[in-house]
């Protein structure tokens, strides 16, 4: 039997119906600015302190058991790694100014207290984990790469030499801290110029040093409030301001804000899909009836 | 040595007390490398010091240990400790003196008498400037009064040690005799700086036979150190850096990575704040004989922000102009694509781009002949 004009017209109301109904109301509310958990942890890297040693690249390999990357375009020096990748959780890198001042840097996942990965995952293989540890379930993972696209920092590294890839970023050595450790870059380093602590000892920290020491710092602590804060927090010498360091300008907006806001907005209540199938379902339709006209009169 | 012959007299003195010439030369070279005087000068260093036209040096002692005095004499190599004393002309050091009292007061005097304008004035030990002077007498004077006197009729004037460079451990906090440098005491006059605790032989062998020599001093530096020792960190030439820069540390005395000689950053060492030479002309001849190479961090003792100012254990920011140019950049390049890998990717996507077409215009076709032949059917 085919369908009556009445019958996809029905069907259409009812669905309608539906979506303007309770259920997907939940989507329509307003996002809600997240906050860090009570107990969130975090590093505070202070670029004035550091050395440039890189103590932190190797025993971070070491607790992670990354394996050493010699295979870089600058030579095949010792383990070298030339930024963050699929061997490399953790890295120093050196910012060198054309007025000859030279500031090192670390990089490694900023732990976003409103992470752009954990919000474009469609499976939540990254999400925030306990303590505000940004974590990756390998088990989940499709290896869509979202995540990659995502980051506005660069973050998440792929396997892009081995038969089934991961993802690969900094856990903040999650398995040390869950026992009562310390991440490996920090008991690392000679200069305690990346430490570990609550997030809001940290800030209160490095709010204190810009206090003390104006001349010494650039006048910001990063990922205070940058995309909607970070647990890694920055501390940069004083002429250098963080775009120097490879840290982007974000505003205080996390950005999951933007783009969750976009893409509920568009499914909100399911009504764009549902009107986007009834139009064509109803396209559909027309067209079948001009080919095959009713033949009700000879029934 | 070829051409002066006559030369070999002047060696004499030293062959009857069992130096040969040999050894003689090569303590020699030794000095002149070490103040970077080139090959050359060797023979002429040589000829300086046998010849007897050896440098007048009057030492004065104030507020030290005497430290500085045994290093001179406790060279380890045959004969050096001889040497050293006999290429300058010791002709007042109160430590090594025979004459005591009067008699040697007296032989300073004439010592200053003979040699006005021409001798070197070695200084050791720091100045107490508190209470007018009165920490530190010598024969009645006070120390200020004495470095003012002798340290004003001098042809050269010579800090050695960290105490007369600029006050070393008596000036430490709180200082209770406001002790200075000798710097401090004769303003105007340029004074050779040799700090270290104790400072090596070689530097004030180097400085006052190129003196006696030439009639010159070695380049300062803006403390008063002489460049040819002092213009370079201890960090910069360590034996341990390789450790450094791969991130190896001991991280406690006796540990593993104490055991195989790792860098000894993590337990306080200054080498990379401090200036000397330390990590290239190991203590005295002695190889190995300097804190560094005994598994000891570096404490600074040259630099007057350092010693005796910073704990021990305490680490230190690292004075380092350059950092090498090994580290990744904040932005790595990670090569492009080449213009070949685009070449065959267009030809790729053109020739399934064709395929496809070419099949649609024959999957057409057929349709076509297929339709045609049901309309036959069903008429």
């Amino acid at each position: 039997m085919s369908p009556t004009r009445r019958s996809v017209l029905k069907g259409i109301a009812s669905a309608a119906t539906l979506a303007a109904s309770g259920v997907p109301k939940a989507f329509a509310a307003p996002r809600r600015r997240k906050t860090p958990p009570a107990d969130a942890v975090g590093l505070l890297y202070d670029a004035t302190r550091c050395i440039g040693c890189q103590a932190c690249v190797v025993k971070c390999k070491e607790a992670n058991g990354m394996p050493p990357d010699t295979g870089t375009p600058r030579g095949p020096m010792y383990d070298a790694p030339d930024d963050l990748n699929a061997k490399t959780k953790n890295i120093i890198k050196l910012y060198k100014g054309e007025d000859g001042r030279t500031s090192f840097m670390k990089a490694q996942c900023m732990h976003c207290v409103d992470p752009a990965c954990a919000s474009v995952c469609m499976i939540s293989a990254l999400y925030k984990g306990p303590r505000g540890i940004v974590v990756y379930d390998p088990g989940k993972c499709v290896g869509c790469r979202y995540c990659q696209t995502a980051c506005p920092f660069n973050m998440p590294k792929y396997e892009w030499r081995t038969a089934f890839p991961k993802i690969v970023k900094c856990e903040m050595c999650r398995h040390l801290v869950e026992k009562g450790g310390i991440p490996a870059c920090v008991a690392a380093c000679p200069r305690e110029a990346v430490i570990f602590g609550g997030l809001e000892t940290l800030r209160a920290d490095a709010k204190g040093r810009l206090a003390r020491e104006p001349k010494r710092y650039f006048p910001k602590v990063y990922g205070d409030t940058d995309g909607g804060g970070t647990q890694v927090l920055y501390l940069s010498a004083a002429g250098i301001p963080f775009g120097k360091l490879g840290l982007p300008d974000l505003g205080d907006e996390p950005l999951p804000e933007l783009t969750e806001s976009l893409q509920h907005a568009v499914y909100q209540g399911f009504i764009a899909p549902v009107a986007l199938y009834a139009i064509l379902g109803f396209a559909v339709y027309r067209s079948f009836r001009s080919q095959h006209p009713r033949k009700g009169g000879e029934k | 040595m070829g051409p002066g012959e006559g030369r070999r007299t002047g060696f004499g003195t030293w062959e009857a007390r069992g130096v040969s010439r040999r050894e003689f030369l090569r303590t020699c070279a030794i000095a002149a490398a070490a103040v970077g005087l080139p090959g050359w000068t060797v023979g002429e260093i040589a000829e300086a010091a046998a010849a007897g036209g050896r440098p007048p040096v009057i030492w004065l002692h104030f507020q030290e240990c005497t430290g500085c005095s045994e290093t001179l004499l406790r060279a380890s190599h045959p004969a050096v400790s001889d040497l050293i004393l006999d290429l300058v002309s010791l002709d007042y050091h109160e430590t090594l003196f025979a004459a005591a009292g009067r008699q040697a007061e007296e032989a300073l005097q004439a010592a200053v008498r003979k040699n006005a304008g021409k001798f070197v004035c070695v200084i050791e030990g720091s100045i107490p400037r508190a209470e007018v002077g009165a920490y530190c007498r010598v024969g009645g004077r006070t120390a200020v009064e004495i470095a003012k006197e002798i340290g004003g009729k001098a042809g050269a004037v010579i800090a050695i040690g960290s105490c007369a460079s600029w006050g070393g451990i008596p000036s430490a906090d709180p200082n209770p005799t406001g002790a200075v440098g000798v710097s401090g005491i004769l303003e105007g006059k340029t004074v050779v700086c040799l700090p270290g605790c104790p400072p090596n032989p070689y530097n004030f062998l180097g400085t006052v036979l190129q003196y006696a020599t030439f009639g010159t001093l070695p380049a300062l530096d803006s403390l008063g150190r002489p460049a040819f020792a002092y213009a370079r960190t201890i960090h910069e030439d360590c034996p341990r850096r390789p450790h450094f820069d791969a991130g190896r540390f001991v991280e406690r005395f006796g540990d593993e990575g104490h055991r195989h000689g790792y860098c000894l950053y993590k337990t306080g060492c200054k080498g990379p704040r401090t200036h000397a030479p330390c990590s290239l002309q190991h203590f005295g001849e002695v190889v190995g004989a300097w804190p560094v190479g005994i598994g000891h961090p570096c404490f600074g003792c040259t630099e007057q922000s350092l010693a005796f100012r910073v704990p021990l254990h305490t680490t230190v920011e690292i004075d380092r102009p350059t950092p090498p140019d090994n580290y990744p950049p904040i932005h790595a390049d990670h090569g492009g694509v080449s213009v070949a890998a685009v070449g065959v990717a267009g030809l790729t996507v053109g020739a399934l781009i064709g395929a496809g077409a070419m099949a649609a215009k024959k999957l057409g076709a057929s349709k076509g002949e297929g339709k045609g032949e049901n309309d036959k059917e069903a008429t």
